[in-house]
């Protein structure tokens, strides 16, 4: 089975996020960055099958700054060769699923993974974009997968429960959190991934469809105030609501 | 922990491998199995498949081939969570296979160290109820008679060697005595399988409580010249080599406790309030948490160093006796100011503290004490020359 796993990196959600001088942009001084959490669940999808039906495991990441360290990540967990193509500037979902769909559409692959989402911008679009510009189905969102030869049924989650769906291959599959166990990579894997090949494919150029115009931090909540009943207290808050709040 | 101090992106992404199964697989477990006092063949399983067993031995011997800095680390990782484990993995490495891999002829490496990288255990057998730091006093002696040897003594104190996985262990054995008058020491490899050995695991210890420690007894234990590691006489030098080698992993202990015994004090700190304020703004706390950041970013610097020139090659004697007291002197403030912050709760064995208070006493008394260290220190330097 030839198996192709999109990929992206992404600030670790731990890491706290400041906006860049520009506005538009993340400032990544300090950032730590590591494969997008929902992209673990693809890999592991794709590599349980090689394991089983054998094939090979290519791991594919567009991306405007080295992505080499997630693509080595991918390696150690189990795929074979990585793809990285080199953006010129951070791209939109357009131009990363136009450059996906540009650089597999000879290479035959049977299922075409990503994660459901990339917890960075969240757009959801990049999955059923290249698969559109690459004119076969896909489905997204799934928690459990089956493929026999070309058959294959997956089982989504939608609201309130499950739907299952059939295709074929090939396809484009977007993996959601429980569909596997991802496995810690082992260190003689670790090692291994600094042998394995990683490919540099040019970028695809095509225009971006959106503009980012500005990024903001969510302001934070402000804290709730919890006074009595005392005429003190209804004091306060006529006041608070009168000079903080200016409500009344 | 954001820092990278010129580590490798292999490096950067082993540790952060390491500490993910650390935090999710031994977390979890750590507190239960050191109430019961239980070795964990589950845990030790699931270590030997992410390759931790044979971390440096190279891919040959089915090793994951890493370098001694990314061996540390792995040691340091583990420790910030579980002290148990990380002595399992630290005595395996450093002094299990560590010995047989650096002086084992050809034989004895293709024979053991595959089984050694794939979940088999070994020990380490030098301590001895009479021979602690003073080991030129071991009791233990071997005899040749027609080509087999035969040693009787004892050891004590021998972590990993009597679980149901454990080979065998290295015995350090007086076998004669030198031209200068001084003891000729020999160490042997002697299995678990050979009748005149008996493994006796010891029970009710403070600390490392789901590590395997163990007492070994020889009665007529018989073994051929084949079952001798690197030559006769040079076990004193070979074991001089390996503590100083084995003070670096006991130094990574010292570091990771001290790291997590950090995190876990810094936290609570900044979640526990007293007179409507965080203990964290308190400057009490606040410097003592500073304190112990400040130790524990001198020390991983000095450390990695340490293990940096080990890997040239170059002689380690006092940066390894520096390491190993200077971690584990900080793992006992990290532990003590992470009590003391916990207050009452630090007490209970519910939270962590507790158990990291307990863990670091080893470190201050296990390959080496402090006064030992000390004394390497002092001598190096020329105090008594």
């Amino acid at each position: 089975m030839n198996l192709l796993v999109c990929v992206s990196r992404v600030p670790d959600t731990a890491t706290k996020i400041f906006v860049g001088p520009d506005g538009k942009t993340i400032d990544s001084k300090g950032v730590k960055y590591i494969l997008n959490p929902y992209d673990e669940f693809a890999l592991e999808e794709a590599i349980r099958l090689k394991e089983k039906n054998g094939g090979e495991v290519t791991a594919l990441t567009v991306s405007a700054d080295d992505a080499t360290d997630i693509l080595r990540n991918a390696l150690a967990m189990g795929a074979d060769s990585a793809i990285f193509i080199k953006a010129p500037a951070e791209p939109d979902s357009y131009q990363v699923a136009h450059n996906i769909a540009n650089s597999v559409k000879d290479k035959n692959f049977d299922l075409i993974f990503f994660g459901r989402q990339s917890v960075d911008f969240d757009s959801f679009q990049i999955p059923s974009m290249v698969a559109e510009l690459l004119n076969i189905p896909s489905v997204s969102v799934v928690s459990k997968l089956e493929v026999n030869g070309s058959k294959v049924i997956a089982e989504r989650d939608i609201e309130g429960g499950k739907e299952t769906v059939e295709l074929s291959t090939p396809c484009a599959i977007s993996a959601q959190k429980g569909l596997n166990e991802p496995r810690y990579p082992k260190l003689p894997d670790i090692m291994k991934a600094k042998k394995k090949p990683i490919e540099e494919v040019a970028f695809f150029q095509v225009d971006a469809a959106v503009e980012v115009i500005s990024i903001a931090l969510p302001v934070n909540k402000r804290v709730g105030k919890i006074l009595g009943d005392s005429d003190s207290d209804i004091n306060e808050i006529v006041r608070s609501l009168h000079e903080d709040a200016k409500v009344i | 922990m954001s820092i990278n101090r010129n580590l490798t992106n292999e490096q950067i992404f082993l540790r952060d491998s390491v500490r993910r199964f650390a935090e999710e697989v031994i977390k979890p477990q750590a507190k239960d199995l050191d109430e019961k006092e239980e070795f964990s063949y589950e845990i030790t399983a699931q270590m030997a498949e992410m390759g931790f067993l044979g971390a440096f031995l190279p891919e040959k011997y089915g090793g994951s081939g890493l370098d001694y800095l990314s061996y540390i680390i792995i040691v340091e990782e583990i420790a910030r969570v579980d002290s148990s484990q990380a002595a399992t993995i630290a005595a395996h490495n450093s002094l299990g296979t560590g010995p047989i891999y650096d002086y084992g002829s050809d034989e004895q490496k293709e024979n053991y160290l595959p089984q050694l990288a794939g979940g088999k255990l070994w020990g380490f057998g030098l301590t001895e109820p009479e021979a602690g730091s003073d080991a030129g006093n071991t009791k233990t002696r071997a005899y040749q008679e027609q080509g087999e040897w035969t040693i009787n003594g004892s050891k004590i104190f021998i972590t990993n060697a009597s679980t149901d996985i454990t080979l065998g262990s290295t015995v350090l054995a007086v076998t004669g005595q030198q031209p200068d008058g001084r003891k000729e020491f020999t160490s042997f490899i002697v299995e678990n399988s050979n009748p005149g050995m008996e493994c006796r695991q010891m029970k009710g210890k403070m600390m490392w409580r789901s590590s395997n420690t163990s007492e070994l007894y020889f009665s007529d234990c018989k073994v051929t010249n084949e079952y001798i590691l690197g030559k006769r006489g040079d076990g004193f030098k070979q074991m001089l080599a390996t503590l100083d080698k084995g003070r670096l992993s006991i130094a990574a202990m010292g570091l990771g406790l001290a790291q997590g015994a950090f995190e876990s004090a810094l936290n609570y700190a900044k979640q526990r309030k007293t007179f409507g304020r965080a203990i964290s703004t308190y400057q009490s706390n606040a410097f003592k948490l500073a304190d112990i950041d400040m130790g524990i970013e001198l020390a991983r610097n000095y450390l990695y160093e340490v293990c940096r020139m080990a890997a040239r090659g170059e002689k380690i004697t006092k940066e390894s006796a520096i390491a190993k007291l200077y971690c584990s002197e900080l793992a006992h403030k990290a532990a003590d100011h992470c009590v003391q912050i916990h207050g009452g709760y630090g007490l209970m064995k519910e939270y962590d503290a507790e158990r990291f208070y307990r863990d670091q006493k080893l470190l201050e008394i296990g390959e080496g004490t402090s006064e030992i260290q000390r004394l390497v220190i002092s001598r190096i330097i020329g105090c008594f020359d």
